[in-house]
């Protein structure tokens, strides 16, 4: 009792509260403390757990018009757009996407200002160079240098520390039920900030979404957003946007942990090889497209199949054209013995792939284009780089989908600003980051854009709840883009 | 042969490592991780020594402990380093004590020193306690039998660390010939001169805690080039008695006494500033069995330092023929220990710095297909 009275006291008088600390609440805090602010930050996993999934991110993506010191050439608005265009196969918010890409030009230096370092031009690993700039260090790096900021400047942060309810009058934030430590505790502020990500680590909620199938999926990232502060919202009747099927999966190696595998777990031989069911069977083009185009699709076709496993298939040709993987493949002289191995049925296994190299068409072999290697009469055909699995010894990696986040979330405005059913606005209500990306990403990804929405929405969300909490009945410097939105 | 357990520890880091590649912009460890895709004992061996412990990848890392990856580079390349010091040590044995019982076995040879030195000075005249007005050491220790003995000495001491480091050469995969390749030795020496792998892109180093910080770079400079300096000191020294024919100690003012006092004080301060960032660092990240060879490298060189200054500015008091015995005593085990204690780290990793520049001009990175 004395320790909750102690919390309790201890945390009241804050103009601004932030909920969650991943990459988005942290640029809320930092944004609010520039408004003026006197900010207080819970965060619901242990210090060490902190940052939820930007802990586990490398990059950024940035429209820039001219090469900068931490990418190369330029990458336009348009350029910018019509990326989001083709992931999203039209399913974005134009105002808010293009606000988003626009104000993704200040987000290197913003980030540099508190501390966050980059590797420098032309460096990385993908060829993701001019579109994206990498976190020295990748994102638990550029999440310390944040926290460290955050202390520098007087953010009061607060690990244990679980929202678990809202109190919302009229549209208009009160307070909120946390668990500190395990006690409950009542946390009042005059303006709030979720930021608490998707709900891609609450195993009912996706069970409820997508089935029993549910259970098999592995979930890359924190085990931390459970999407409490999402639910509450949407039960206090404010819009949704997106699906709660929707979000970004890929196929990962399924002897992955069930959280947090992170980026380590990723598997990139699949356009390089066959990929068949527990049944034996193909069941997709494995040479579609290239691989980064068809790695988030791989999740869902994985998750389509019996019992959520695929197995990809490659031989000895293949070996070192792929970056490398955390677990060994497993290695067999012939196919058979392989699927045995995999406890796959073995006659079924050797007649696809056997009936894989009789399909397959003599060409030139080139993984950086979309070559002339294909299949005939076979179904699903391969259209690129194929190539017969002839040379032993052979290898295969288990498969199983690997859940990043969520795309379920609150609709918000351009000032950030959580909007009710039928589209009327809360009054000191604001959202970055995750849970409210489905705005600009109603479906498909482009790497590097998550942190990209939590930057941006995150300065907002801080700049617009600062401003709110401190001035409650001023305007927004943003009114006309207001306007604009509300011509939507 | 590396430990089974701590093969498995390396290859793990690795393959960790090797599948996320989130450090590549601190260090040169990572960019050459990247351009492999097995990592032997060879291997390991070299990228251990290449690593310059600064700890900025431990708290960059979404895998460390409590991470059930659990792993934690800087002190898995220091266990793999601590290794490598006894493989390619010649004789063997040696740097076992010394790797053990680093204090003991230090403390142990300086009073073996000291005691030779002694009753042999006592065998020969008992000279010891004289004052000696001009300040000509010579008078105590005749130049004859100091020549002779730091010849001795020196020599073995040189031979032991060219053995290790052909040995390294070897073990980490290259062979003699490479080592003739001038472009690659100049870029090495940059980075051995400037310590560019303490930097991470600018900003210093976590060490000793996780908040970045210039400091190890600085008191290692003035470590590293104090322990120059004394070299050219000492070089000089002998210079101006056999070439220059000039007998006398020699003036505040010549080149001996000013390489010597900077050198000193520069061998005073960095081993001292070490030692204060060596107590306050990171428990996690550190392998402490080799506690015991990294002081007394350190007590050893401020010992040596505080005694020559003590020398130069009591030498024309009675003290002074103690003070120079208990100087060269120091001295001398520093010598005798250099190729099986903590001294050989500066070997390696300048090996590891001249093989990571041949590959830098050698090989391509394994890239990820686009
Ligand atoms: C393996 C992996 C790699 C990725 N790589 C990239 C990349 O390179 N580039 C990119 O742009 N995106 C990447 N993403 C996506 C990216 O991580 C997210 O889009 C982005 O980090 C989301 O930031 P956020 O602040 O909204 O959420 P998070 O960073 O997840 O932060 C949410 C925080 O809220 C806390 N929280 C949750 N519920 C509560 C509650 N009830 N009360 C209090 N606190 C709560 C959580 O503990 C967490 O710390 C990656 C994701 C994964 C999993
Ligand atoms: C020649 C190249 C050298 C390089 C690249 C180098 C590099 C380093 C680095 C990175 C450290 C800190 C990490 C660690 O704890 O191991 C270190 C520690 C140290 N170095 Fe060096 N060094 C070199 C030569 C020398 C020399 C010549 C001396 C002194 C004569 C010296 C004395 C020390 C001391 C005293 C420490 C700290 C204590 C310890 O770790 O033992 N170094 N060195
Ligand atoms: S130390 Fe950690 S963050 Fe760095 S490359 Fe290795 S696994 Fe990645
Ligand atoms: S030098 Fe620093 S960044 Fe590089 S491996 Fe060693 S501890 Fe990690």
């Amino acid at each position: 009792m004395k320790h909750l009275e102690k919390s309790m006291s201890d945390l009241s008088g804050f103009d601004v509260l932030v909920v969650g600390g991943g990459n988005a609440g942290l640029a809320a805090a930092l944004s609010a403390i520039e408004g003026g602010a006197k900010v207080l930050l819970l965060e619901s996993a242990p210090e060490w757990f902190r940052a939820g999934n930007s802990r586990h991110t490398r990059d950024l993506r940035c429209m820039h018009d001219a090469p900068t010191r931490v990418m190369s050439g330029a990458y336009t608005e348009e350029d910018f757009y019509k990326d989001v265009l083709s992931v999203t196969q039209g399913k974005t918010n134009e105002h808010l996407a293009r606000m988003t890409i626009r104000a993704s030009t200040e987000c290197t230096d913003w980030m540099g200002s508190y501390g966050v370092r980059f590797q420098k031009a032309l460096g990385g690993t993908l060829q993701l160079g001019r579109t994206n700039a990498f976190f020295l260090g990748g994102g638990k790096a550029m999440m310390n240098a944040y926290y460290d900021a955050a202390e520098r400047v007087g953010i009061r942060v607060v690990y244990n520390a679980e929202v678990i309810a809202l109190n919302v009058k009229d549209g208009e934030f009160q307070s909120v039920t946390a668990l500190i430590d395990g006690v409950s505790t009542e946390v009042g502020a005059k303006a709030l900030v979720v930021s608490s990500g998707g709900f891609e680590s609450n195993l009912e909620w996706l069970k409820e979404a997508w089935g029993p199938m549910a259970d098999n999926f592995l979930i890359r990232g924190t085990a931390y957003n459970k999407g409490k502060v999402l639910r509450c919202l949407l039960d206090l009747g404010m819009e949704s946007i997106s699906d709660a099927k929707e979000g970004h999966m890929v196929a990962i190696d399924g002897r992955s942990p069930k959280f947090d595998g992170g980026i380590v777990t990723r598997l990139d031989c699949v356009s390089l090889g066959v990929v068949v069911n527990n049944k034996g069977e193909r069941f997709y083009d494995e040479g579609e497209d290239f691989w980064p185009k068809r790695y988030a699709i791989w999740g869902r076709l994985v998750a389509e199949q019996p019992d959520q496993v695929g197995y990809s298939f490659i031989d000895s040709k293949a070996m070192g054209k792929f970056m490398p993987t955390l677990f060994k493949p497993y290695e067999a002289n012939t196919i058979g013995d392989l699927a045995q191995q995999l406890k796959l049925p073995v006659d079924v296994v050797e007649a696809t792939i056997q009936a894989y190299n009789a399909a397959v068409q003599p060409g030139t072999f080139n993984h950086e284009i979309l070559d002339d290697c294909s299949t005939t009469g076979l179904k699903p055909a391969k259209s690129h780089w194929a190539l017969k699995l002839d040379k032993p010894p052979y290898y295969a990696y288990p498969l199983k989908p690997g859940l990043t986040f969520t795309y379920l979330g609150l609709m918000v405005n351009d000032r950030a600003m959580v909007l009710r059913k039928g589209g009327e606005r809360t009054k000191n209500i604001f959202a970055a980051g995750e849970i409210m990306a489905g705005n600009i990403l109603g479906m498909g990804y482009a790497a590097g854009i998550g942190v990209t929405i939590g930057t941006v929405f995150g300065r907002i969300a801080g700049r617009e709840a600062a401003m709110q909490a401190l001035h409650p009945k001023g305007t927004s410097v943003v009114v006309q883009e207001v306007a604009i939105h509300a011509a939507r | 042969m590396l430990p089974a357990e701590l093969l498995e520890e390396g290859q793990h880091l690795m393959a960790v490592c090797n599948s996320c590649r989130y450090c590549e912009g601190f260090c040169a460890v990572w960019q050459s991780m990247e351009t492999r895709s097995i990592f032997e004992e060879k291997d390991l061996n070299y990228l251990a020594n290449l690593c310059h412990n600064c700890s900025e990848c431990y708290y960059s890392c979404q895998y460390s402990p409590p991470h059930e990856f659990a792993i934690n580079p800087p002190k898995t390349f220091a266990r793999l380093r601590a290794y490598t010091y006894e493989l390619y040590a010649w004789p063997r044995p040696m740097a076992t004590a010394f790797h053990k019982n680093g204090l003991k076995v230090t403390l142990l040879m300086v009073l073996i020193l000291v005691a030779v030195m002694s009753s042999a000075s006592f065998l020969l005249g008992g000279r010891l306690f004289m004052t000696v007005h001009d300040g000509n050491f010579y008078k105590i220790v005749p130049h004859m039998v100091m020549s002779v003995a730091f010849a001795v000495v020196g020599t073995f001491s040189a031979l032991a660390l060219l053995i290790g480091f052909l040995r390294f050469w070897r073990n980490v995969g290259e062979s003699h010939s490479t080592l003739a390749s001038p472009g690659a030795i100049a870029t090495a020496a940059k980075d051995i001169f400037t310590l560019v792998n303490l930097d991470n892109g600018g900003d210093g180093c976590s060490y000793p805690k996780e908040k970045s910080s210039e400091a190890l770079k600085w008191f290692h400079h003035a470590t590293f080039y104090g322990f120059l300096s004394c070299f050219i000191a000492t070089t000089l020294g002998a210079f101006y008695y056999f070439v220059l024919g000039q007998h006398g100690a020699p003036a505040f003012t010549s080149l001996p006494v000013i390489f010597g006092t900077i050198g000193g004080l520069g061998l005073i301060v960095g081993p001292i500033g070490l030692w204060i960032m060596m107590q306050r660092r990171n428990e996690e990240i550190v392998d402490k069995s080799q506690n015991g060879m990294d002081l007394s490298f350190i007590v050893l060189l401020v010992a040596i330092s505080i005694s020559g200054l003590l020398l130069l500015v009591l030498r024309q008091t009675a003290a002074m023929g103690s003070l120079l015995l208990i100087h060269l005593s120091f001295v001398m085990t520093l010598f005798l220990s250099m190729p099986y204690g903590r001294f050989v780290h500066g070997i390696y990793r300048s090996g590891a710095l001249l093989k990571w520049s041949l590959e830098r001009s050698r090989q391509k990175k394994v890239k990820a297909p686009a």
